[in-house]
């Protein structure tokens, strides 16, 4: 990365071209015209996805975050479509910088709504891949379930993923996941685990 | 107007009338408050019926046909602004065999068919037709087939209510004093007047007293809010938040306030200098923050501060029995659902600038002031929502009886009262013992509970 701000202590690239593009990246990309569908490609994306699931399962967040490209964005939206980040509250909007927060949130051993810690297990399935106009930038879809035991209740969060991707040669770096609960317009029983 | 006389006596497993006198003293309340399904039933009228209830924000039907669905206590109801611009609200419950004749949450219409038998209505709430009425042996002229109305639906500057209360004070009346820190939030945005954004819509399987009597409690926030205020903190100053909390809370000048009818408030405004641009020195740290005070401080100068603050959580907590909190920029609309489930609903609210005061800044600072409000729902509120959930799951050990709040009471000097007006530290729980004596008073009377199906 180019030497400039630091995103985990602050944050310079969340504007509003960002969030244009964010509008814009998220809309009509699922086109069959641009499906890759070589298996050796595929496959790769599949295993991130896996990947971040086990990493998450495991509760090894600083792993988990390690995926991720240094200015990047978790997007749980509360419209059906994503909606327009700038005009409405999301379930969760966080770059990088509030990521670590929730992570160092719930390192810190009094983030009640996680004691105890979440055990979870994410099934990721359905996985297609698609081009994008930016050479080694890719869209990933994916439905997930993850299964939930929060204390002595367990529970069933489903819904799909899309994941913005770069192709850094030897790995890739996730730029933004958007996250689309089923029920992402209903009163939701503490939502306090990553998706 | 069609009175509703009868009502259900609450029963408890003995067969007692339950005794609100013997569950509810100046320092303490009985558990069963909490744990009863009985009296949560008797709640949904003795309380949601009888006095004004929050059921909309003008918002969210901003042109005439438009409707959002929301309840009353348990009722299903429609509040529609009908073609003629009236709001209402419709019980939504078709008054043939009783399903519900709307199944959207919020839309446009002009009438509502039931997909039963096809009954259906004008959104006025008269009866438009019925498939083959010849099958009927009369005509269907009389209003009693017109859907059941809520007779009284005021709004106080967007806020829309409604009671079912013929002996119910006007709105303003209900209202009182905290129409005036109400009129102080809503006043500090252009033209005096928000709209909602979408809402961080959270639930818990516990009383809806519990949110109730947390929404002005100052005693909590350093404990259940232990991890938010060490997360807010982590990056550089030591004054972000919440962060007056720390230390003494009781000798800062922060401050609760019991106004009566149950309301109250928790102003944590006197804690921070009075200018422009305080309120924004405080705030969290959220996505994007760096970038757009930048961006505004050199676009537009001097109006940079008061832009700044428009973006940044108001430090209040105003509570509108038993309903409606406006806290922070959030409308939270608490909803029972049972006696020991809760929806807790935390509207988004956006600034609007119709004068053009801030021309495209008004984007900018909607943009910042979406990713602020995602902060507490997702950091704080879910603690509370546990420790609620936790109260619940302990309050079932029956023999062990009573919820305590009696900090600060019988301490000389401690509690000014005038008018009526109760004021304390923020750390005090006179809020919860003078709500649970309005509670109680409600709970012992029989409101006057009518509906109307008349359509002038």
């Amino acid at each position: 990365m180019d030497a400039g701000p630091d995103p985990s202590t602050t944050s310079f690239y969340v504007t509003d071209e960002l969030y244009q593009s964010l509008v814009d990246d998220f809309t009509g990309w699922r086109a069959a015209e641009r499906e890759i569908i070589d298996p050796v490609f595929r496959d790769s994306c599949v295993r991130l996805l896996n990947r971040e699931a086990r990493y998450l399962d495991e509760y090894a967040l600083e792993d988990w975050i390690g995926l991720y490209a240094p200015e990047c964005i978790y997007w749980v939206p509360a419209s059906e479509d994503g909606g327009d980040p700038r005009t409405e509250v999301a379930i969760t909007f966080e770059d990088r910088r509030r990521l670590e927060d929730r992570i160092f949130r719930l390192r810190t051993d009094n983030a009640w709504s996680q004691r105890p810690v979440s055990r979870t297990v994410r099934l990721v399935s359905g996985v297609e891949v698609f081009s994008t106009d930016e050479d080694d930038i890719y869209m990933l879809r994916s439905a997930f379930q993850t299964a939930e035991l929060q204390g002595h209740d367990a529970r069933v969060w489903s819904g799909w993923s899309a994941h913005r991707i770069v192709d850094r040669g030897a790995t890739f770096e996730i730029l933004v996941k958007q996250v689309n609960l089923i029920n992402y317009d209903q009163n939701l029983r503490n939502p306090s685990i990553i998706f | 107007m069609i009175k509703i006389e009868k009502m259900s006596p609450a029963f408890d497993a003995t067969g007692q009338l339950f005794d609100y006198e013997a569950m509810i003293h100046e320092d303490k309340v009985h558990q069963r408050l909490y744990t009863e399904p009985g009296i949560f039933k008797e709640e949904m009228t003795k309380i949601f019926g009888a006095v004004w209830m929050y059921l909309a924000h003008e918002s969210q039907i901003p042109n005439n046909n438009d409707f959002v669905t929301a309840k009353l206590g348990l009722r299903p109801l429609i509040v529609v602004r009908d073609g003629e611009g009236v709001i209402r609200a419709l019980y939504n419950r078709c008054t043939h065999r009783g399903a519900t004749v709307c199944r959207e949450e919020s839309g446009s219409a002009k009438s509502f068919a039931c997909p039963y038998h096809g009954w259906s209505y004008f959104n006025s709430g008269k009866l438009s037709g019925v498939p083959w009425p010849d099958g009927y042996a009369e005509e269907f002229t009389d209003s009693k087939y017109n859907l059941a109305q809520v007779p009284r639906v005021e709004s106080y500057r967007g806020f829309i209510f409604g009671t079912l209360n013929m002996d119910a004070p006007s709105l303003i009346d209900y209202l009182g004093p905290v129409a005036q820190p109400i009129d102080e939030w809503l006043d500090r945005h252009p033209g005096g007047k928000v709209q909602y954004a979408k809402a961080n819509k959270l639930k818990f399987k516990g009383n809806w007293k519990l949110a109730y009597d947390n929404s002005a409690d100052g005693y909590h926030v350093l404990f259940s809010h232990r991890s938010l205020l060490a997360m807010e903190n982590r990056h550089e100053a030591d004054d972000k938040g919440m962060s007056f909390y720390k230390d003494s809370p009781d000798t800062a000048p922060m401050y609760v306030k019991y106004f009566g009818n149950g309301h109250h408030f928790k102003d944590k405004r006197p804690n921070i200098e009075d200018r422009p641009g305080a309120l924004w020195e405080i705030e969290g740290i959220f996505p994007g923050m760096e970038h757009y005070e930048q961006k505004i401080r050199e676009t537009y100068g001097d109006k940079a501060d008061r832009m700044l603050d428009l973006a940044s959580s108001e430090p209040v907590n105003i509570n509108v029995f038993p309903n409606l909190h406006i806290l922070g920029n959030h409308v939270q609309v608490t909803q029972p659902i049972a006696f020991d489930e809760t929806d807790t609903t935390w509207f988004g609210t956006a600034a609007i600038d119709e004068d053009g005061e801030f021309g495209d800044g008004i984007n900018d600072i909607n943009a910042i002031r979406m990713r602020t409000q995602e902060s507490f729902p997702n950091f704080g509120e879910v603690d509370d929502l546990t420790n609620f959930e936790q109260i619940q799951a302990g309050l079932a050990g029956e023999e062990d009886e009573w919820v305590y709040m009696h900090r600060g009471l019988g301490i000389e000097g401690r509690i000014r009262e005038e008018d009526g007006v109760f004021t304390g530290p923020a750390t005090d729980e006179v809020f919860m013992r003078e709500y649970m004596k309005e509670y109680k008073r409600l709970m012992l009377a029989t409101p006057n509970i009518a509906i109307t199906r008349e359509v002038a």
